[in-house]
């Protein structure tokens, strides 16, 4: 196993907050755990307020834990400025410098460890040219369109070589194009450079797609850590299962009318198999029967809604292998069979 | 959702409002150009309309005047120290309220308006009563202080616009490029903040200008030109004078407010950064 | 060496707060909030009518003497001049800032805007003399209402006892269109930074339900135009109120409370009585303040 670049050791951090003469105190980062290895592409995922930014925060330095500590490759930097971190930060705004023209926004932080200026210009260039920006350096930030400032940006944090490189949702404002276009680009640039990045974004496709490896963050508390697979397969939690990817999630009653056991469990739209009542069911399936309700043609895939015999609902999802939408719509009313494979149930916690 | 018809209801003005927004601008405006034209008129002792005939001679000889030259002298004195002071004292206090939390951060910007929102008569007498309690002699000192004070708000206000319009992530990127707080003051800070606390400075230079109630409490028997012209006009000497004077200050007070415009107006087309 | 003095204020973010609050803070709690304490106290000692000196002894009898009927008088005048000076502004302001909000944009916008402010910020005393040329009596009021032949309807005006006099520049007249002119800058800025807020949308969805423009104008932009109003008014009440340059310049023999607090602190050397007189201003003006800050009124400033 690679050394750690990132360790968090039970770090917390609480905020005091004071709304209407009302003081008190928020857990941000609730006692996390978590280890980063070098060279890894890493996600911070989770929904707004769940603490992934603040986590982000504190590797950066702009923020400090009020309890535990941060390795960066086994040194405490807990209580380290921003400016003695080997750590750079793509921002979710970009932040670039509008004073400054691209060039010199770009070579700053060379300019600031007092590199000669042609060594810092000629830097520069090749950092635009990584990351497609050649012939840019005369420009002013507020000549250039977003994308084109989200690369700026890329290029400024990546020219001190840094050991760890942050992005904080830094494809948040680009439209779905460019974003999936920048999705694929970071992961190339990555591989290129061999350095860490850590990345914090709430969407969850965004982090499956990008990631080695994913922490889903949730109240201040990581609910689990895993490569994509894992976490979208083998969700550990209810809120993982709901928040990576759509999920069914049965419990009690229904649970054991199925599973013949009531711990709650999780089964994947796409896992199931919309069957008719005369399907036979084979020693490793699972089967449910019930009423189609609802149907939602959405072109790549259908979306049946289920409505169970022994009440509950269940979403199926099936590839429009070969049916129009005139096809599925009969589905409508007609009492369905639901097969799935035993092995996509998840019992899941919480 | 489409709008029922192309042209949108009370989309172009009404000439009842059109010639309500003239007159009041008019309104606002002739007074100052007649300053202008009465300056020039042959006339010694009165204000007649129209003038008799029009002269350059009054100019040389109001520049001329002892007493109008020493009141100016130091009304510019006061001012720009004044304005020191207030471009000092605001920057802090807009730095401050800009980046940190803390308790009773709501009054700071409440007391700091109240010298300009509380009549000047209020702020003049308090000073003219803490002077006398104290026994402390009038002096340059005094009038400077007096004018510091309601001269912050002005820096404050324009400051902390501009903070809270540049946002707090280019300083935090500053520092994680490695720059630490005193480079990123002199390379982040100070260049963006340099046309506001410009802004800030003219316009506190120009409010000490021609302040008159508050120096008239604090000032003993110093004359600022402001105060200058006003014993001018309570008891008329030369009016020729004071008219070519009125129109200095005129032109010494909006000339530097019209640039000041420019710098806040330029500053946020160079933005677009966000 | 720098980078260490730079952590050690990085990593106390609190000392640097302190830092940058304690110069302001204690200028404005030693030199404002200290003067007007001082004042507070002088208010309640009072002026030996024999000596002519201030006794510093704790006493009511300063403010006692404002309930004299000519002292309450010129509370009753200034109020009332403050208030008509208000509405008149309001009324002038109102029509530019709903003109400079909605129909104008760019350059046009910037030019009016600066129309507006170089008044704001320059030459008080000038535009108060200015109009002392207009109104004078061989001024331009006079040299016009000669040429349309009202001077005998000017000189009736001038008859009329509670706003006439001598002239138009010897007049409560002319002190309220003095003071209309020198304040109407700061009316007209708020207002328009309030009606600039409402949104174009909400313009259009009131008339997209069926609202008439006036309908629109009365339920929609009024209400939001508010706050501006409020805020406006904050400064020509409480600037109207604390005058005394224009009453001296254009003023018959009554007073107001500016003249009257520097007359008492001037030639008469009494320093208490000034003190407890501005103690009414202050009273009105932060009662004032309190509910324009409730009413939002300081978000539009």
């Amino acid at each position: 196993m690679k050394e750690s670049a990132i360790l968090f050791k039970n770090v917390s951090r609480v905020f005091s907050v004071r709304h209407n003469d009302i003081a008190g105190t928020v857990k941000a980062v609730d006692g996390i755990s978590l280890d980063i290895r070098d060279g890894e592409f890493f996600s911070l995922l989770g929904p707004s307020g769940s603490g992934k930014t603040t986590s982000l925060r504190m590797i950066a330095g702009f923020d400090r834990p009020t309890s535990g500590s941060i390795l960066l490759y086994g040194q405490d930097v807990s209580n380290l400025p921003p400016y003695e971190r080997d750590v750079n930060t793509v921002f979710q705004d970009y932040a670039l410098f509008p004073h400054m023209t691209v060039g010199e926004n770009v070579a700053y932080g060379l300019m600031i460890k007092k590199v000669s200026k042609a060594e810092r210009q000629k830097k520069a260039d090749e950092m635009l040219d990584l990351v497609r920006l050649p012939g840019f350096a005369d420009r002013k930030p507020a000549q250039l369109s977003g994308g084109q400032r989200q690369r700026v940006a890329l290029a400024r944090a990546l020219i001190n070589h840094p050991k760890v490189l942050l992005l904080d949702e830094p494809l948040g404002a680009l439209d779905l194009k460019l974003r999936q276009q920048m999705q694929v680009e970071l992961k190339s640039i990555q591989q290129r450079v061999g350095i860490t990045f850590i990345f914090v974004t709430h969407d969850q496709e965004e982090a499956l797609t990008m990631s080695d490896r994913i922490a889903v963050f949730n109240l201040g508390k990581i609910e689990q850590v895993g490569t994509p697979a894992e976490v979208y397969e083998h969700p550990a939690t209810t809120f993982v299962a709901s928040f990576v990817g759509t999920s069914n999630l049965v419990s009690g009653e229904v649970a054991k009318r199925i599973t013949g056991s009531d711990t709650r469990f999780s089964i994947r739209p796409e896992k199931i198999r919309l069957g008719s009542m005369s399907d036979k069911i084979d020693a490793d399936m699972v089967s449910a029967d019930g009423v189609v309700r609802d149907v939602v043609y959405i072109g790549l895939f259908t979306r049946y809604l289920i409505e169970l015999e022994g009440g509950g609902d269940l979403v199926v999802v099936e590839q429009n292998l070969n049916t129009t939408s005139m096809d599925v719509m009969k589905a409508k009313s007609q009492k369905v069979r639901l097969i799935w494979k035993k092995e996509h149930v998840r019992h899941v916690e919480g | 959702m489409p709008s029922k018809s192309p042209a949108q209801p009370g989309e172009r003005a009404s000439w009842i409002l059109k010639i309500s927004a003239i007159a009041a601008l008019l309104f606002l405006h002739i007074p100052m150009w007649l300053i202008f034209l009465y300056s020039f008129t042959t006339e010694e002792s009165a204000y007649s309309f129209p003038p008799p005939g029009l002269t350059l001679k009054w100019i040389p000889q109001a520049i001329a005047t002892p007493a109008m030259q020493d009141a100016l002298f130091l009304t510019l004195k006061v001012a720009a120290l004044a304005t020191i002071t207030a471009l000092i004292l605001g920057t802090l206090a807009a730095a401050a309220v800009y980046r940190y939390e803390f308790f009773g951060k709501e009054a700071i910007s409440f007391m700091l308006v109240l010298p300009l929102a509380l009549p000047g008569i209020v702020t003049g007498i308090a000073m003219r009563s803490a002077i006398g309690l104290m026994t402390i002699p009038f002096s340059f000192w005094t009038i400077v202080i007096g004018h510091a004070t309601f001269c912050v708000v002005v820096v404050y206000n324009n400051v902390l616009a501009r903070f809270r319009r540049t946002g707090g992530t280019m300083v935090e990127a500053s520092m994680d490029l490695g720059a630490n707080s005193f480079q990123t003051f002199l390379h982040i800070i100070l260049p963006n903040m340099a046309s506001a606390l410009l802004a800030g400075a003219i316009l506190a230079f120009s409010l000490s200008f021609d302040e008159v109630i508050v120096t008239t409490f604090t000032a003993g028997n110093q004359q600022t030109l402001p105060i200058w012209i006003f014993s001018q006009m309570l008891k008329p000497r030369n009016r020729p004078i004071t008219n070519v004077t009125a129109m200095l200050v005129v032109l010494i007070t909006a000339i530097p407010i019209l640039i000041a415009q420019r710098i806040v107006a330029s500053s946020h087309d160079t933005e677009g950064n966000k | 060496m720098l980078n260490r003095i730079s952590t050690f204020f990085y990593l106390r973010p609190r000392l640097v707060l302190a830092l940058m609050l304690i110069p302001p803070l204690l200028w404005f709690l030693v030199v404002y909030i200290g003067s007007l304490m001082t004042m507070l106290l002088n208010s309640f000692f009072y002026l030996d009518g024999f000596t002519g000196k201030v006794v510093r002894e704790f006493t009511l009898k300063t403010y006692l003497k404002l309930l004299d009927p000519t002292n309450l008088q010129i509370f009753g005048r200034t109020t009332l001049m403050a208030v008509l000076v208000t509405f008149a502004c309001i009324l002038i302001a109102f029509p530019l800032s709903y003109y400079m909000a909605r129909f104008t944009s760019g350059r046009f916008k910037t030019f009016l805007y600066l129309a507006v402010t170089i008044p704001l910020w320059s030459s008080y005393v000038v535009r108060v003399y200015s109009w002392k040329l207009i109104l004078a009596k061989e001024g331009i009021i006079t040299w016009f209402a000669n040429l349309v032949h009202l001077n005998g309807l000017l000189d009736a005006y001038l008859k009329l006892p509670g706003v006439g006099g001598t002239s138009l520049s010897i007049s409560p007249t002319g002190i309220f269109i003095v003071f209309v002119y020198i304040w109407l800058p700061y009316m007209i800025i708020p207002i328009q930074t309030a009606l600039e807020r409402v949104p174009k949308s909400l313009i259009e969805a009131s008339s997209d339900l069926g609202a008439r423009p006036s309908e629109t104008f009365r339920t929609v932009i009024l209400p939001l135009a508010f706050p501006g109003v409020i805020a406006g008014s904050i400064f020509t009440f409480s600037l109207t109120l604390g005058d005394f340059i224009v009453p001296q310049l254009y003023g018959t023999s009554s007073y107001y409370i500016g003249k009257a607090v520097l007359t008492y602190q001037g030639t008469s050397g009494n320093i208490p009585l000034a003190a407890a007189f501005t103690m009414g201003p202050i009273v009105i003006m932060i009662v004032y303040l309190l509910i324009a800050k409730k009413l939002g009124a300081f978000d539009a400033l």
